[in-house]
Formats: structure tokens, C-alpha cells, sequence
């Protein structure tokens, strides 16, 4: 299993405009991926009501995993795990995803 | 022929439109569960449903008039084609539940959690019935809600508008707006000021009108004539035309038509939204700071302050502008403000109380504001503070403001403690202005956000104006300005009762200028001061 841990940076948390940048691409990233945010449901990181439904404010640490090994989905993770670094907010629509 | 019956409603700015009515379709009722035989066609149906859905959503955001529309769309789109949805959904149908049955079950599931989860999430639960509802519609076989479009020229009828709906409207082809439900301030009412579109408001009965039939609208008397001929609609586009050109003829600085001036000033969030002045510009009654300070996590510098305080002076050719300090309060919490969560943000600590609090952020922000009044010679700097409910808070700002050479300054009336205490408060100040949106929001104890509870919060209450009187009075007999920069002071009708108080300037959007102008001119001081009285 594929872990890695992120914070959310953009300012309107993993709401709005971010969630919509982050679930396009995990739905377009041909691995199946897994957000975790403590004491919530984990969340199919595909899913924009799942990924809403986790309420991840800027701040909030979120655990992406996904069950294939390959490198397919490290990079998936990896690629996922970087727009949650970054801060959406401030990203031109065309530049994202 | 029979004769038009009148409805009634509130009307929102002014205005006269006449054609035909289109009502946007309702949401779609369930029939009653039906059988299932065929799973994988009813699977089909679903998820044909959901697709189409989800695309038209695509099609909207990239037709979208605005960036957040369009963003909302799109949100919406990836919502209608979210696979954990679809699986629910699939999940209900091997039950044996019909396609529109699971469906409905589905969403409402998911509305439920954005319920119980509050905040943000309860606002989008709103959003999820829309999708569903349009979903529905398709599954049913029905014309999915949304703005019709019959090939000509209509009046839209709806029972409310929400975001979705009014990111694609076409001014070009919506004669006037009247909807069932809603109030002054519901978006549907914003979205017609903008567009500068007749609209009635709040119109019990609208809903009934059939397609096609030719109604004749008023808003400024926010009557509908429902059923009038022909003949009158040509009149009524004629008359309409007229009072256009009247109001665009009517220029230079508000007054009455006896020469008292009442000044009609701008509210504006940032530079970008003062646009380009005309010889008519007296100045900006209402300068939100907040965008300096909103979705970040460090406090802006105090040279971007500075940077875009001397923007809007420099604009502005030396005419006044009045700022208000940082407005924040739990509902939208600033990172470097260190604010807990409150039960009540409408009721806590916001506004004033927080600069009393942070005072380094107050201070910061009244430095930069002088520096770039420094900046930009023969500027006219007024400003502000928020929520201020005594005397005593009054002039802990005052102090505060004038400490830092801002020799202008004044406070916000939003909270009825200061209204009462407006004498009081006018000893410590410059100048009062009324934020008619927040003190009828704590006079009528009814929440701003509260689409139910319109009614309290139309300006007209009797109660919002006798405050408003009271504020206006004692400006006069202390000899000091007290203006408005509500939502109230947009609305035409009511600028002669206002300027009949003694209010001294009306704040509000430019697109509602001109209207709010040509009422003004229509009434001498004397009639105003009349129609101010018999409130």
C-alpha cells in the first residue's frame, strides 16, 4: 500500500474550486485513491461529496492511499498529494490539473 | 375581454416591462414507486439520467457569465457524475427500487450528511437538491428547471432564482423577473439590480399564470397586471422607454427637485468595482476592506494596505472616501486574528470588538490608511468602524483614529443599542452611517441569510425606519452628516422618505444610482419631509 500525508494549503480548504482542481484529477489518474482525514470516513478521493464530506479546512492533514503498488500509483499519490500542497486558490483555472 | 387582475409583490428598483409570461420549470414531483422489472434498464435509465445531467451542467459552467458561476457549475457537473452517487444509486435499483425512486433516495442521503455536518457543508445540501431535482426531471421525462428559452422576448416566473439559475440568464431575452418567494435582499432581487432588470418580488399567485399570457410590470410599484391586450403591452414597452431615458437624463449630484442635496455615493469592495466616473461621481460612501484581509493566512503588509488604500484615493480625483475598518467576525475567521469558534458569530465578537481586541491590527490598518492619505494629495479621507453598539466604543475609535491623523472619522450604526444612543454617540464623532442590512438583521432578531424571513427584513418596516429617523435627527441637531450605505438606500422609493428624515447621503452599488437620482428629482424637500412623517 502506497501512504502519503498532506497538508491542505489553499486558503478555502479542500472546498469550492480546490476540491473540484482535486477531484478532477483523481478521477483522471487511473488508480484508485483513498483520502483519510481523522475522524472522518475515508473518502474515494474521486468522489466530490466524499471529498467534501471529509470538511478539510486550510491546515487539515490528509493521508492518501492507495492499495495498488505500482508506479502508476506512487505518482498518482504523489501528484495528488502535490495539489493538495498547493495553494488552489491562487492558481489560474487554465494552470490547474 | 376580461379585465387584468392585479397581483402584488415587492418591487426592486423601478422600472416597466410588459410580454409574455414562461414560468421555470417547478421541481418535479415523484409518482408513486412502480415496479421493477428489468434491473439493468432501470440501471441504464439512471445513470443516462446522471450523464445528462452532468454534461448540461459542463455546458452551463462554460457559458457561465463569471468566473464563481462557472466554478459552481463545474462543481455541480462533478457532483451529478460522482461515482460513490452512482453506486448508491445502483446499489437502491438491485433492491428493486425504480430509477426515480433511487435516485431521490440516493441524493437524499447525501443531503442529509451535508446537513448534519453544518457550515459550509449545510449550504451545499441547497445545491444537491437542485442537482437531484434536474436529475429527476430528465429520469421523468420532464423539461429540466432551468432558464426557458421559447425564441422571443418573456417575463420569467419562478418560484425563487438560486446561483445556478441566474449564471446563465440573457438579459437580452428576460424581460422582467418576478418570482413567488424571496425579499429585497435574495438573490434573485441583487441579480436584477445588477442587470437593471424589472423585477417583483415576493408575488403570491405568480406561479398560477399560464405560459403566454401577456402581463404588465411595475417595479416600482411592484405590481404585475396579469391578462392585459396587446395594445397595452406596446404602450407599456413605449412608457417603459420613456422612463429610461427619463432617469439617464437626470444627471450631476443627487437632490431634490427643489435643489436639496442628498449625496448618492458609491460602495465599492475594491478599486476594480469603481469602474469609470462620470462628472456625476460625488465619492464612495462605503469602502469594504475585507479584501485585504479575507482567505489568508498571514495579515496583509502594511505597504499593500497603504498600496491599495492610495489606489482607490488616487481614482477617486480627490472626492471623498469613507473606509470602513476590518468587518470580521467567527463566521469567517482570519488565521492570524486567533479567533475561537463561537456559537453565535451574528452575536459575538466582531467588527470593533475584535480591532479592540487586536488593536495592532487596527492600528496597522489606520496607519496605512493615513500614509496613503499622505500619499495622495487633496484626497478626502473618511473612515469608519463597524458594530459599534455605545458612546464609549465611539470614542475609543475616534481617539484612536485621529491619533493617527485621520481627522475624519465616524462610526457604523448597525446594532439598535447605537441607533437609541445616536445622540451620545454623535458627540464623539464626525459623521454616523446606517448599515440598514445588519441593524434590521438584529432589530427584527432575523437572520440576513434567512430566505423565510424576508419580510422582517424589508427596509419599509416601520421599525428599521423610526430608527433611521432617530439617526437622521440627531445628525441634525448636532450639525454632524449621517448617511446610509445599505441595501435600503438602493431602493428608489424610499429615497424621499430618507431625504425627507434628513439623511444626508445614500451609499449603494452604481448600477443603482441613477435610478435612486431621478427619484430623488421627482420630489421637492417639502414632499419628502411630508412622506418622511406619515412612516
Amino acid at each position: 500500500m502506497i501512504q502519503r500525508t498532506a497538508v491542505v494549503a489553499s486558503s478555502s480548504g479542500l472546498h469550492a474550486r480546490p476540491a473540484a482542481i482535486f477531484v478532477k484529477a483523481a478521477s483522471q489518474c487511473g488508480v484508485k485513491v483513498r483520502a483519510l482525514v481523522e475522524g472522518k470516513k475515508p473518502a474515494n478521493a474521486a468522489s466530490m461529496l466524499a471529498v467534501l464530506a471529509l470538511g478539510a479546512g486550510p491546515g487539515t492533514s490528509v493521508t492518501l492511499e492507495s492499495d495498488a503498488d505500482s508506479p502508476e500509483a506512487a505518482e498518482a499519490v504523489e501528484h495528488l498529494a502535490t495539489l493538495l500542497e498547493t495553494n488552489l486558490d491562487e492558481v489560474e483555472p487554465e494552470a490547474a490539473g | 375581454m376580461t379585465p387584468p387582475i392585479t397581483l402584488r409583490g415587492v418591487g426592486v428598483g423601478g422600472g416597466l416591462a410588459a410580454g409574455p409570461t414562461v414560468r421555470m420549470g417547478r421541481p418535479p414531483e415523484l409518482p408513486s414507486e412502480r415496479p421493477v422489472t428489468d434491473g439493468d434498464a432501470e440501471a441504464a435509465l439512471a445513470a443516462s439520467a446522471l450523464d445528462t445531467v452532468s454534461a448540461d451542467l459542463a455546458g452551463r459552467s462554460l457559458e457561465a457569465n463569471d468566473p464563481t458561476a462557472s466554478a459552481v457549475l463545474d462543481a455541480f457537473s462533478m457532483i451529478a457524475a460522482d461515482p460513490e452517487l452512482r453506486d448508491q444509486v445502483i446499489e437502491l435499483i438491485a433492491q428493486r427500487l425504480d430509477a426515480p425512486h433511487a435516485l431521490y433516495r440516493a441524493f437524499e442521503g447525501y443531503r442529509e450528511m451535508l446537513i448534519g455536518a453544518g457550515g459550509y457543508l449545510a449550504e451545499r445540501a441547497a445545491d444537491l437538491a437542485d442537482i437531484r431535482d434536474r436529475v429527476i426531471a430528465v429520469v421523468l421525462g420532464l423539461p429540466m428547471a432551468g432558464i426557458p428559452d421559447p425564441g422571443h422576448p418573456f417575463v420569467l416566473l419562478a418560484d425563487d432564482l438560486s446561483p445556478a439559475d441566474t449564471a446563465t440568464l440573457d438579459p437580452s431575452k428576460v424581460l422582467a423577473l418576478v418570482t413567488e418567494r424571496g425579499g429585497t435582499t435574495s438573490h434573485t432581487a441583487i441579480l436584477a439590480r445588477s442587470l437593471g432588470l424589472p423585477c417583483v418580488v415576493r408575488c403570491t399567485g405568480i406561479m398560477e399564470v399560464a405560459d403566454g399570457t401577456l402581463v404588465g410590470i411595475d417595479a416600482g410599484g411592484g405590481t404585475v397586471a396579469v391578462g392585459i391586450p396587446e395594445s397595452e403591452v406596446a404602450a407599456i414597452a413605449e412608457r417603459a422607454e420613456a422612463l429610461a431615458a427619463s432617469v439617464k437624463s437626470v444627471s450631476g449630484p443627487g437632490r431634490t427637485a427643489d435643489g436639496h442635496p442628498v449625496a448618492l455615493l458609491h460602495n465599492i469592495g475594491s478599486a476594480d468595482d469603481l469602474g469609470s466616473l462620470d462628472d456625476s461621481f460625488e465619492g464612495v460612501g462605503l469602502f469594504r476592506t475585507e479584501f485585504l484581509f479575507l482567505d489568508r493566512h498571514d495579515r496583509p503588509s502594511f505597504d499593500e494596505q497603504r498600496q491599495a488604500y492610495a489606489a482607490v484615493l488616487k481614482a477617486v480625483d480627490g472626492r471623498k472616501v469613507t473606509v470602513r475598518t476590518l468587518d470580521a467576525g467567527a463566521d469567517k475567521p482570519l488565521p492570524f486574528l486567533d479567533m475561537q469558534p463561537e456559537p453565535n458569530p451574528a452575536l459575538g465578537i466582531r467588527g470593533i470588538r475584535i480591532g479592540m481586541r487586536s488593536v495592532d491590527v487596527l492600528d496597522e490598518q489606520l496607519a496605512a490608511l493615513a500614509a496613503a492619505a499622505g500619499d495622495v494629495p487633496d484626497s478626502d479621507v473618511w473612515v469608519m468602524a463597524p458594530m459599534v453598539a455605545t458612546a464609549a466604543e465611539a470614542r475609543w475609535f475616534v481617539d484612536r483614529a485621529r491619533s493617527h491623523g485621520l481627522t475624519r472619522a465616524g462610526v457604523m450604526i448597525e446594532i439598535p443599542a447605537a441607533a437609541l444612543t445616536a445622540h451620545a454617540i454623535l458627540a464623539e464623532v464626525d459623521f454616523l452611517s446606517i448599515g440598514t442590512n445588519d441593524l434590521s438583521q438584529y432589530t427584527f432578531a432575523a437572520d440576513r441569510m434567512q430566505g423565510g424571513l424576508a419580510e422582517l427584513l424589508d427596509p419599509h418596516q416601520p421599525a428599521l425606519l423610526q430608527l433611521v429617523a432617530l439617526c437622521a435627527a440627531a445628525g441634525a441637531v448636532h450639525g454632524k452628516p449621517v448617511g446610509i450605505c445599505g441595501e435600503a438606500a438602493a431602493d428608489p422609493r424610499l429615497a424621499p422618505v430618507f431625504a425627507g428624515m434628513g439623511i444626508t447621503s445614500l451609499s449603494m452599488s452604481a448600477s443603482a444610482i441613477p435610478a435612486v437620482r431621478h427619484e430623488l428629482s421627482r420630489h421637492t424637500r417639502a414632499e419628502c419631509v411630508a412622506m418622511a412623517s406619515s412612516r
